[in-house]
């Protein structure tokens, strides 16, 4: 099967450069992401993240053919070849399709993902209705990959200062949790030109997201909370 | 000034809502001209003038510049958020546009009531 990798080792190279590779797989390799470990057994200075190999950790998140994904359940059958693969859009690059997460992970905890509730502590733990707990259906289940953010131009344009979808469908999540307290900072701490308003509804985010999330939808969700406090 | 990453202006709602509420407005003008060239008998000078006499029409179209120019304003500047990263030359491209759209709101008055 034929690849073409992004390729770029800041000691050695001047600039990033594609890298042709035409592997021999095995019937074993049936994900991507089998393949690139197949690669690295023949050029072990290719670098890429990975861990749980099955969607769950969200390490090696990377784009594919132009489409952000997760490489461990992206199917082989499923991808043209040559298959291109370059490291997530608009990250600063370590190595190879290794990127620097910090500016990802910085607007993250800009949302503060947890709980926050000064009631006295109940002996056990702080319970929810099934109705209540239905609401974070679709939003806990996000695995920080950033595929989606990172195929958002919006947070390409402004990684600084716009939260990105990933950040903004916690953001959400907590804002919806019953047990939290904080609704009202949380709006205030969104209500912002940048940090919210930058989404544009594109939906790039929902069509990259490989847990079927959708983060449009809860964005729209908070700006209907903005709007109702207002009204 | 320390160069320091700052947000928090604390508003962006209400140009979220009045851009949805403009463009609405866009739609029921682009509505209202339709039917009135369509209803219109002939399509000649007389009738293109007594359109444009009507009150119905001078005030609608009047609604329609002043939503088209805030729609317009918000749009350009989200444009300019995102591509003109320098602060000073985004101000001056605000004032630019504000400037243009002000003007162009004064001269639609002067063309739907002037003589």
């Amino acid at each position: 099967m034929r690849f073409q990798i992004y390729r770029f080792n800041p000691d050695q190279d001047s600039a990033p450069h594609m890298q042709e590779y035409d592997i021999a797989l095995e019937p074993t390799d049936r994900m991507l992401l089998d393949a690139l470990m197949r690669i690295k057994t023949v050029d072990d200075t290719f670098s890429f993240r990975r861990s749980c190999r099955e969607g769950v950790c969200g390490s090696d998140a990377m784009n594919i053919n132009g489409k952000n994904g997760l490489a461990c359940i992206t199917p082989l059958a499923d991808v043209q070849e040559p298959v291109v693969i370059r490291p997530l859009p608009g990250m600063p690059v370590i190595r190879d399709l290794i990127v620097d997460m910090s500016q990802f992970f910085k607007q993250y905890h800009s949302v503060t993902p947890y709980v926050i509730n000064d009631t006295p502590r109940p002996d056990g733990e702080r319970l929810q209705s099934p109705e209540d707990r239905e609401e974070l259906n679709g939003l806990y289940e996000c695995i920080l990959c950033a595929c989606c953010s990172t195929a958002c131009p919006s947070f390409w344009w402004n990684p600084d200062k716009f939260v990105g979808p990933a950040g903004l469908l916690q953001a959400y999540r907590f804002i919806a949790d019953t047990r939290d307290h904080a609704t009202n900072d949380r709006l205030d701490n969104l209500e912002d030109p940048y940090r919210l308003f930058r989404c544009h509804s594109i939906m790039n985010c929902v069509d990259v997201c490989p847990k079927n999330l959708n983060p449009t939808k809860a964005i729209g969700k908070i700006k209907g909370l903005m709007l109702k406090r207002v009204l | 000034m320390v160069n320091r990453e700052v947000v928090g202006a604390h508003y962006g709602l209400r140009d979220w809502l009045l851009q949805r509420i403009t463009a609405v407005i866009m739609v029921f003008y682009t509505l209202i001209l339709l039917s009135a060239l369509y209803a219109m008998p002939t399509f000649d000078y007389m009738n293109w003038k007594a359109l444009w006499q009507s009150s119905v029409m001078r005030y609608s179209s009047f609604l329609f510049v002043l939503a088209l120019a805030f729609h317009a304003w918000i749009g350009v500047r989200n444009i300019f958020m995102d591509y003109i990263k320098v602060a000073s030359l985004r101000l001056v491209l605000y004032v630019v546009v504000i400037l243009a759209l002000c003007s162009y709101f004064a001269w639609a008055v002067q063309i739907l009531w002037g003589r």
